[in-house]
């Protein structure tokens, strides 16, 4: 049994409740010490090394990847696209998913059909939503300029013009995400209490100033919330970018950090962890930023309370 | 009808058309011939049903049945060992006495602020440099599955949410049931288990959406087609010289086809486990 003897809690051994939590702890631990903790450094003492003919590390070159990094046009460029291409995902992502939350608060007939059709992209993973996306932005057959087609508008090159090849990552991305957004927003105006709007109506603040001046002050923690999460899964983003322009796009147009990480470790010919890894810290002290900004923000608290 | 009211339904109707329709768009591709699929301008509504493209998924190089099998195993295998190291995991962290217990609880959270893309290749570099029998690990079927799965088969996520939900559990019922003589292997799977079933929903539903559309490690990890997981599959269906967008079409509309019940009829469930960390 597990209660613990006198002999236990009087001695120095552990007692037998504590030694049965520990195991229950163990599986994690081993999990997480193995795949995340450790690699972690690995991560850290990869970017230090040099790489051999197949990519694997060899000898110590200290900074040397930094310093190339730091210093080569190509990483300011990665660095460009990536932050381009969180501007062109979360903005709409998050502005997309307000406005329909905002529309579905008005007392508007079918709203569990519209709340369903919104969050079905949900139910698509980055691939399936990629590989639709490849085959409606085709140039030869697909329904994007089909559809432009028939008002008259020029073929696009969605996928295969540098000005566009991000567009058009961004617009998968968003389509991906909105039912998240939705659902969110949607819990958050489900916890503002109903009185708050009614006494708006009372004193003649309808649909649109009572969504002004209570609704989305109030939505503040969620709408912070799904910003910086947009953000990191933004930076985060690979599948789309890998599916829909396998090689980082028309002129480097998609390549994005992750992306370039990916392509750096395991491109034909030229594979290089050493570098590969400089770019997985940069990428991780990024993201580490973005999340001391979330907690630090939301221990202030971003509404009215 | 006041014109906020018809304004309203338009741009709410236009901006739900816009999003069901890629979902539309799968499902009437693939029931369509490759002559009509491929016409210019291109045709929106399928002509009758043809069923080609699904027989097509079936017979074609990319053996898409098999990858179903594959990506079944990995995501069963996946959700099941969650929910078993979450919920022990929680149970410790919320049930037990012990030394250095919010120290683990917060280095458990702080794993899940590191992105998978900047450990990958360490892992990668691990896991295929494992052998069995002077075999490499991936070179064997059942090695490649191990391999797909390991690095997941435990998540802080899920057990930070089951903590949640443990921790709200009435002291009084615990109270009851230790003097009633209940051990804590009773007491977990006849009392809490039961009781806490939205939560475990919650993780699973959670879990198994997040590895069925895995898709950069299943990505490094299979050396051939036929231990590829799906998504990789209909990837790579893109991928080919010759596309056949029928064929695409009727692969991406199998593949989504578990994920969507899940959101269907699962989302009072996951809407839970998605918005943990957006409501306080």
């Amino acid at each position: 049994m597990t209660t613990s003897t006198v002999s236990a809690r009087a001695g120095r051994r552990p007692s037998p409740v504590s030694l049965l939590s520990w195991l229950m702890l163990v599986p994690c631990v081993v999990v997480f010490a193995l795949f995340i903790i450790w690699p972690l450094g690995k991560s850290v003492s990869l970017s230090l090394h040099g790489s051999d003919l197949f990519g694997r590390p060899d000898a110590y070159v200290g900074l040397q990847h930094y310093r190339d990094m730091l210093g080569s046009p190509d990483f300011r460029h990665i660095l460009g696209v990536t932050f381009g291409f969180v501007l062109l995902t979360v903005i709409p992502g998050v502005l997309g998913a307000l406005v329909i939350v905002l529309l579905l608060e008005q007392h508007i007939k079918g709203i569990r059909i519209f709340r369903t059709a919104f969050a079905l992209p949900f139910a698509f993973s980055v691939a399936s939503a990629s590989v639709i996306f490849a085959t409606i932005y085709n140039p030869a057959i697909g329904l994007a300029n089909g559809l432009l087609g028939h008002f008259g508008v020029d073929r696009i090159g969605w996928l295969t013009d540098p000005s566009w090849a991000l567009i058009s990552v961004a617009i998968t991305t968003v389509w991906m995400s909105i039912g998240y957004n939705v659902l969110v927003l949607s819990a958050g105006i489900g916890a503002i209490p109903t009185e708050l709007n009614e006494a708006a109506t009372l004193d003649g603040a309808g649909g649109f100033r009572a969504s002004r001046y209570i609704t989305i002050p109030l939505l503040g923690p969620q709408l912070f919330f799904l910003i910086v999460i947009s953000t990191i899964q933004s930076l985060q983003g690979f599948g789309q970018i890998k599916i829909l322009t396998p090689e980082g796009g028309p002129e480097q147009s998609t390549k994005t950090l992750v992306y370039s990480i990916y392509h750096t470790a395991f491109a034909n010919n030229a594979s290089d962890f050493g570098a590969a890894s400089a770019q997985a810290i940069v990428l991780l002290v990024i993201l580490l930023i973005c999340t001391a900004i979330q907690f630090g923000v939301l221990e202030r608290r971003v509404h009215y309370k | 009808m006041r014109p906020g009211r018809i304004i309203t339904y338009v741009v709410l109707i236009l901006a739900a058309v816009a999003v069901i329709f890629p979902v539309y768009y799968v499902v009437a591709g693939s029931i369509m011939s490759p002559g009509q699929i491929s016409s210019y301008p291109p045709d929106l509504f399928p002509h009758g049903i043809f069923t080609g493209n699904y027989k097509g998924t079936a017979s074609s190089g990319t053996p898409i049945g098999q990858q179903y099998v594959n990506s079944i195993l990995q995501t069963s295998i996946i959700t099941l060992s969650q929910l078993i190291t979450s919920v022990l995991a929680a149970y410790a962290f919320v049930f037990m006495k012990m030394w250095g217990r919010t120290v683990l609880f917060g280095l458990f959270l702080a794993t899940l602020m590191v992105p998978w893309e900047s450990i990958v290749l360490p892992n990668y570099l691990t896991i295929t440099g494992w052998s069995i029998g002077g075999e490499r690990l991936t070179a064997s079927y059942a090695g490649t599955m191990i391999a797909l799965v390991l690095p997941f088969l435990a998540n802080a996520f899920g057990v930070f949410l089951l903590r949640q939900s443990f921790l709200q559990f009435p002291v009084e019922l615990r109270d009851a049931a230790t003097i009633d003589g209940a051990g804590h292997w009773r007491f977990l799977s006849r009392i809490l288990i039961p009781l806490n079933k939205p939560a475990l929903m919650a993780v699973g539903l959670y879990v198994f959406l997040s590895a069925w559309n895995q898709f950069f490690w299943p990505l490094l990890i299979g050396d051939s087609a036929s231990r590829r997981t799906l998504q990789i599959g209909i990837s790579q269906l893109n991928d080919a010289e010759a596309a056949d967008p029928g064929l695409i079409l009727a692969g991406v509309t199998l593949s989504i086809l578990p994920t969507l019940a899940i959101v269907i009829f699962g989302q009072r469930f996951i809407v839970r486990g998605l918005t943990a960390g957006a409501i306080r």
